[in-house]
This record gives C-alpha cells, sequence and structure tokens, in this order.
C-alpha cells in the first residue's frame, strides 16, 4: 500500500482521529477566536465606510464569509459522501452528521445578513432572483440531511441516505457560485476573485480576510469537537472509550 | 480498489453526472425565466409582455430625474447606455441609493405608450466599494483629467 492509501484507511478509524484530534480543536480554536476578533473590531470600528452605502456595507465581514463557508462545507460533504458509499467509512458518516447542522447554521447566517443590508441597500428584505433563490435552496438541502439522518432509524441505511442527498445536492453549489454571471440577478457579483484585482481598497478586504480565515477555523473547530463527540457515542461499547472515560474521570 | 469498490464508484459518479444534467438542461430551459428583470433592449424590442406584471432593470439616465411639483411622483429614464432606454413612472419614496447613473429594478406594468408604471423601484447595487475619499478624489479626475 503507497503511503496515500495508508493515511486514506488510518484517517477512516474512529480512534486514530480521537486519539490526534485534540491539539487540532485547541489549535483551531484559538486561532479562529484571535482572527475572528481582530476582523470583527477592524471591520466594523476602522475600515473606512463605503462612498454610496455608508456603514451599512460592514454586513460583508459577516455575510461574506459565512457565505463562503455554506457553499464550501456543503462540497466538503459531497466528497464525504462518496466516500461513505464507496468505502463505507465510519468517519465521513459521521463528519457528514456532524457538518449538516453547522452548515445549516451558517447559510442561515448568510440569508438572514443578507436581508437585514437588502432592506436599506435594494430596498427590499427578500428578492427571488437566481443568487438568493439558490442560496435559499441550499438551506434547504441541509436540512433535508439532517432531517433524513433523524427519520431513519436504522444508522447504516440513514448514513446511506444522507450520503446521496449529499452528494445529489453539489450540483447546486456551482449554481450559486455562477447564478450571478449566467443570469441577471439583484444580487452584485463577488468583489473578491481569484482572478482579478479586488473592487476594494486593502483598507477594506484586508479584514474581510482575516475573518474570512478566523470563520473557517472557528468552524474547523466546531467540527473537530463535533466528530469528538460523535466518536464517543457511536464507539461507546468499545474498550478503548471505556479505558478513556476511566482516565478522564 | 476492488472490484466492489469500482463498482460503487462508478454508481457514485453516474448519480452526480446524471443530477448535474438534468439540472443543467432545466436550467438552460428556463434560462430567460431565470433572470430577475428584463434589460433595456427587451422593454424597448418589444419582447416584454405589455399589461402584466414584470420586472425591469436599467440605469437611471443623467438628467432625466423628474420629480412632481406636488406629491411623490416621480418620472426618470431607464438605459442601458447602448441605445435602449424606456420612461419609468413611479409614485413612492425611492431606496437610499437611488441616484443617477445607478442600476435600478422596477417591478410593474409595461403601458401601451411604452411608459413603465412601477410600483416599487430597487436599487441594485455593484461589486466596487470604495471609501468616501477617494470617490470623492475619482469624481475631480474624471472632472478635469
Amino acid at each position: 500500500m503507497g503511503r496515500f492509501t495508508t493515511w486514506f484507511h488510518r484517517m477512516g478509524s474512529p480512534r486514530w482521529f480521537f486519539d490526534l484530534s485534540r491539539p487540532w480543536l485547541v489549535g483551531f480554536l484559538a486561532v479562529g477566536v484571535t482572527l475572528l476578533g481582530v476582523g470583527t473590531v477592524w471591520g466594523l470600528g476602522f475600515a473606512p465606510p463605503d462612498y454610496q452605502q455608508g456603514d451599512s456595507y460592514r454586513i460583508i465581514y459577516i455575510h461574506v464569509p459565512s457565505a463562503h463557508l455554506a457553499e464550501a462545507l456543503y462540497v466538503a460533504m459531497g466528497v464525504a459522501g462518496i466516500v461513505v458509499l464507496v468505502w463505507r467509512m465510519k468517519l465521513a458518516d459521521m463528519f457528514i452528521a456532524v457538518t449538516a447542522p453547522v452548515g445549516m447554521a451558517v447559510t442561515g447566517i448568510a440569508l438572514l445578513t443578507g436581508a437585514i443590508w437588502g432592506r436599506p441597500t435594494w430596498g427590499a428584505w427578500w428578492v427571488w432572483d437566481a443568487r438568493t433563490t439558490s442560496v435559499l435552496v441550499l438551506f434547504f438541502l441541509y436540512l433535508g440531511i439532517v432531517a433524513l439522518r433523524q427519520a431513519i432509524p436504522r444508522a447504516d441505511q440513514a448514513g446511506r441516505a444522507a450520503a446521496v442527498l449529499a452528494i445529489v445536492g453539489t450540483v447546486n453549489v456551482p449554481i450559486i457560485k455562477y447564478s450571478v454571471d449566467w443570469w441577471l440577478t439583484l444580487h452584485q457579483p463577488a468583489s473578491i476573485t481569484f482572478t482579478a484585482a479586488p473592487a476594494m481598497p486593502p483598507s477594506m478586504w484586508v479584514p474581510l480576510l482575516i475573518n474570512m480565515v478566523g470563520f473557517y477555523a472557528l468552524v474547523a473547530a466546531f467540527l473537530v469537537a463535533g466528530l469528538r463527540n460523535e466518536v464517543l457515542l457511536r464507539e461507546a461499547d468499545a474498550q478503548w472509550v471505556r479505558d478513556w472515560l476511566e482516565r478522564a474521570s | 480498489m476492488n472490484r466492489a469498490r469500482r463498482g460503487r464508484l462508478a454508481a457514485a459518479v453516474f448519480l452526480l453526472a446524471g443530477t448535474a444534467a438534468t439540472v443543467a438542461l432545466v436550467l438552460v430551459a428556463l434560462n430567460e425565466n431565470i433572470n430577475a428583470f428584463h434589460p433595456p433592449e427587451r422593454i424597448v424590442n418589444g419582447t416584454a409582455p405589455v399589461g402584466t406584471t414584470i420586472r425591469a432593470g436599467g440605469m437611471v439616465t443623467p438628467g432625466s430625474v423628474s420629480r412632481d411639483a406636488e406629491g411623490l411622483g416621480v418620472t426618470f429614464v431607464l438605459s442601458d447606455f447602448q441605445g435602449s432606454d424606456f420612461p419609468v413612472r413611479f409614485v413612492g419614496i425611492l431606496p437610499d441609493l437611488f441616484r443617477e447613473g445607478q442600476g435600478i429594478l422596477v417591478t410593474g406594468q409595461l403601458d401601451a405608450g411604452g411608459t413603465f408604471m412601477a410600483h416599487e423601484v430597487l436599487a441594485k447595487h455593484d461589486e466596487n466599494y470604495m471609501p468616501p475619499e477617494i470617490a470623492d478624489l475619482a469624481a475631480h479626475q474624471a472632472a478635469d483629467p
């Protein structure tokens, strides 16, 4: 077996993950809280106002990172879904179980902050354009995965059904991303892309970038913590979990 | 990779590809209807329906905004700055971002005379953000190069 294959199969072992992941949790949490603190204070307190929108544009410091994560987490769930269906890896199934509610929460934050910004800027809380509608669909896909897992009593069947929905739903992600380019939407196109200079000065995008990384790190900490709980719950009968609990208490 | 896994991988890829193809066909078929508004060209060339509620968009032509002497009535021209423009009539409070040169969406009905009777006006924001000082500077440079 090649080095990657060995790593891949080890990754699938819940115990291996549990033994290794505690420092990751601490690291992600520290980085996430620090960066979010710095980026939020900078963005809300020190970045200049916008020439047209004034201070209301500052909601991007929450809206953009949460919307970005909402899409990225779904793609991650789709990849995990393939691993569940093909390799029947328990850890990938746990990842979907833990990620779906977190993804639903960040999508909810993106929708809510978007509505709050839309009211003064566009003149409407909600508009049915391609971007807003496809993000609403993303929210319901997350909700569907959470509900599907609850509705099917047998764990392996629930896992496989959720994996199929995770894979199928990834089709929505490029639609969200390119909706503002493919169709006429009220939502503006992306201000920051990998291919062009940002459509805002550094005094505005640097705090945004900091918050972006901070949001990712904080959510990573949530996911690691959730996965550790899930491993303990599902392996509760295993000897190593009993040993660990004894040592911990 | 063993045979069973290869089979399941093929099934998963087929599932994804099939869904993507289905959704792509639906989106292509619905293409025009997914647009949030009719651009000025479609209003002028008669593609947009008359007498039914639709949404149209365009840029507010500089100098075209005229407010009624009394009441909240306002008339302005929406243009794509490429030769197509149409007049809009609206009674109500305009959004903060409404100004000349700004992208605007209007919901309402096109009357037989080609005037768009709007009952809702939304401002479309673009992707550019800048501090007020830099915007002033840019305006000055544009005024006297």
